[in-house]
């Protein structure tokens, strides 16, 4: 068994457009993909996730580089000779057989025995909590349920790769949270690399091993969901992934994994951790998660402190949320409510003083593109 | 009564379909009642019709004979029983030959570009903006023994030097069945075409991903999903077919009758309209059997609710 499940050696796939022109949807993509991993590709529509997973299914094939599967170059095999199945964003269930019917094609058309089919089927309908249903037609059942035999009928066959193109997209909010935990559930149980298309930064987070996120046919970063949020190597991931508060600035100098950095807006330097890769001289982006940033009622640091004026709160529960005016700009800043008070004063007030400390190990210095 | 009317939902209801049911009743309902009462009576010496009530005209079509060579009372006349076998063999060896054809075709042009899709829509459409009879016409100059087909091939042969006899093709069992797929290939077409282009094309996708080749995503999934437009289709085909009368009038000759051309000649040429009417009437039954039966086994043709 090779090292990799899945493996995408310096990919492109341009499409032809109707007026005669091309589109570059995947661009030098390489990415490796262990055996057992969760991975997840993540990016806005059009990133080219769903065409890098549509490649590894193999509906479609690459214009330059090559598909691995288990170690094996996939060059134009078609899709039903590799050893990967696919949990489709539609369902593509097939309206016109039973559950127990969809999720026996696949068994069906490796010419299993009847009684093994019966016994995999339950198995597989068991594992997706749809024991029962088997008689059923799809149009017959919920969303939620229909999506659990999609899963089912892409896992009855034990593939080595499960290819899942935002299964969960179709779902409610409430549903969609249920099946993100029991997908790794499942995943974890069946022990089989699962590769995850999602645009759901939560999903991916919540679920994934590791991630790479896309963009413009690009992979940007990959990396476990801790790598991704907390060091995110460039302005574009920091921005996709969670929210920031940026500040724009010049690298004066470099030492020891941290930056300097020359904020014009503040007419200050301002030190933060080098996430990916800078240079001295370089416009970088500065930035700062709003839970990051400590509000203090004078200044904690000889640097990185500056004083705002509260713009805005707002009381969501768990937190309040706040804009502090500082300088023309606006940072947001996230304060857990750890004490319960019903004085409306315990939650600051529009127009309020305050520092705002942005502690270096907090503060990332990353690439502005 | 205006208020009235506004105020009840059920009087409303019935004045909608007031246009509907008089169209109904007068253009069917009572033709079709004076057909079946007209069936019982009898010729009179000029033609006109004798109201009585007699099964006559229904113990002739089915070949109960009282005219008989051997001597016997009663015995078998298979003439106008050939004319029902005849027409029923040919209205199925159509709607068949037609589903082969359209099938395909329709495959085609669902899974073609959706660019040109249309223009392929237009051209199945274009031959029924000509009337149907100059069509059979156009047969008839294609099939004719000195006809378009036979100087080609004629022209050809002497090209290449072989000797050439035209071939008979005009008059035949074989110009008809053509005359038929020509005239109801788009009838069978236009269905199956709708049916295989609502399949999502995820469904062939899921299909190979499952481990099926093309051959068996055809066969499990292609094929279930479009049976309604053949069902659609062979109602649409099958029920002319089995009517008509001009096709095998005109590319028959008087070799092939059929049950159509049976109620027409009892009408115009033999004035027998009571012979034409039961003639009719059976020819109502058939088809309703068959298409009872066959309905009965594959439905109406409804879609398969998709998603």
């Amino acid at each position: 068994m090779s090292e990799f499940a899945v493996e995408l050696q310096d990919v492109v796939k341009r499409f032809p457009t109707p007026e005669g022109g091309e589109v570059l949807a995947v661009d030098h993509v390489t990415m490796q993909i262990k055996n057992g991993e969760f991975f997840s590709m993540l990016g806005s529509s059009g990133c080219g996730k769903t065409t890098s997973l549509r490649m590894v299914a193999g509906f479609e094939w690459p214009t330059s580089g090559e598909v691995y599967i288990e170690g094996i170059a996939q060059g134009h095999t078609p899709p039903f000779k590799r050893p990967v199945n696919t949990v489709f964003q539609s369902y593509a269930l097939f309206q016109h057989m039973t559950v127990f019917q969809n999720v026996a094609f696949g068994l069906e058309m490796d010419g299993a025995g009847k009684d093994e089919i019966k016994k995999r089927v339950a198995r597989a309908l068991e594992m997706v909590q749809l024991t029962g249903m088997d008689r059923r037609y799809p149009r017959q059942l919920s969303g939620g349920q229909q999506q659990r035999v999609a899963l089912a009928r892409a896992i009855v066959k034990t593939p080595d790769v499960l290819l899942l193109d935002e299964p969960l997209g179709a779902l409610d909010l409430k549903l969609r949270k249920e099946m993100q935990l029991e997908l790794k559930a499942l995943q974890q149980k069946l022990g089989i690399t699962f590769v995850y298309v999602t645009h759901d930064q939560e999903e991916a987070l919540t679920m994934s091993d590791r991630i790479a996120v896309m963009s413009q046919g690009k992979v940007l970063q990959m990396g476990s969901p801790v790598e991704i949020y907390e060091r995110p190597n460039c302005k574009f991931v920091a921005d996709f992934i969670g929210t920031s508060n940026f500040l724009e600035g010049t690298v004066k100098s470099l030492e020891k994994g941290m930056a300097n950095v020359f904020i014009p807006a503040f007419n200050t330097e301002i030190k933060g951790i080098v996430s990916g890769e800078v240079s001295v001289g370089e416009t970088v982006a500065v930035s700062v998660r709003p839970e990051k940033i400590r509000l203090a009622d004078k200044a904690v640091l000889n640097q990185n402190c500056f004083e705002g004026t509260i713009d805005l709160v707002t009381y969501i529960g768990s937190d309040t949320h706040l804009y502090v005016g500082l300088n023309g700009m606006k940072l947001k800043v996230w304060e857990q409510n750890k004490i319960s008070s019903l004085d409306p004063t315990a939650y600051y007030t529009v127009g309020q003083k305050v520092w705002l400390a942005l502690f270096p190990e907090n503060t990332l210095v990353m690439a502005s593109e | 009564m205006l208020k009235r009317l506004r105020e009840n939902k059920s009087s409303q209801g019935t004045l909608l379909i007031t246009p509907t049911l008089i169209f109904m009743v007068g253009l069917l309902i009572i033709p079709l009642l004076l057909t079946l009462i007209i069936s019982f009576g009898r010729r009179s010496a000029d033609g006109n019709v004798i109201y009585t009530f007699g099964l006559h005209n229904y113990i002739r079509i089915l070949g109960i004979s009282t005219a008989c060579e051997g001597g016997q009372s009663l015995c078998f006349d298979p003439l106008y029983a050939n004319i029902l076998r005849r027409s029923l063999a040919l209205a199925f060896n159509s709607t068949v030959l037609v589903i082969l054809l359209a099938y395909p075709l329709a495959y085609f042009i669902a899974r073609a570009h959706p660019k040109r899709r249309n223009t392929f829509l237009f051209m199945v459409l274009v031959p029924l903006w000509t009337n149907f009879v100059i069509r059979v016409y156009a047969w008839m100059m294609l099939l004719r023994t000195q006809g378009v087909i036979n100087s080609v091939l004629g022209w050809l042969a002497g090209l290449v030097g072989i000797p050439f006899a035209p071939f008979e093709m005009l008059y035949t069992p074989g110009a008809v069945l053509v005359g038929m797929v020509y005239e109801f290939l788009p009838f069978m077409i236009l269905p199956i075409f709708t049916s295989l282009e609502k399949i999502d094309n995820s469904l062939y996708e899921a299909a190979a991903d499952l481990g099926a080749n093309p051959i068996r995503t055809f066969l499990r999934v292609t094929l279930p999903l479009s049976m309604p437009g053949v069902v659609a289709g062979t109602i649409l085909v099958f029920i002319p077919v089995m009517g008509t009368f001009i096709v095998s009038d005109l590319l028959g000759g008087r070799q092939v009758i059929l049950i159509g051309n049976l109620i027409q000649r009892q009408f115009l040429d033999a004035r027998d309209p009571t012979f034409g009417s039961a003639a009719s009437l059976i020819l109502m039954a058939m088809t309703l059997i068959v298409t009872f039966f066959y309905t009965r086994k594959f439905g109406f043709g409804e879609e398969i609710v998709a998603a």
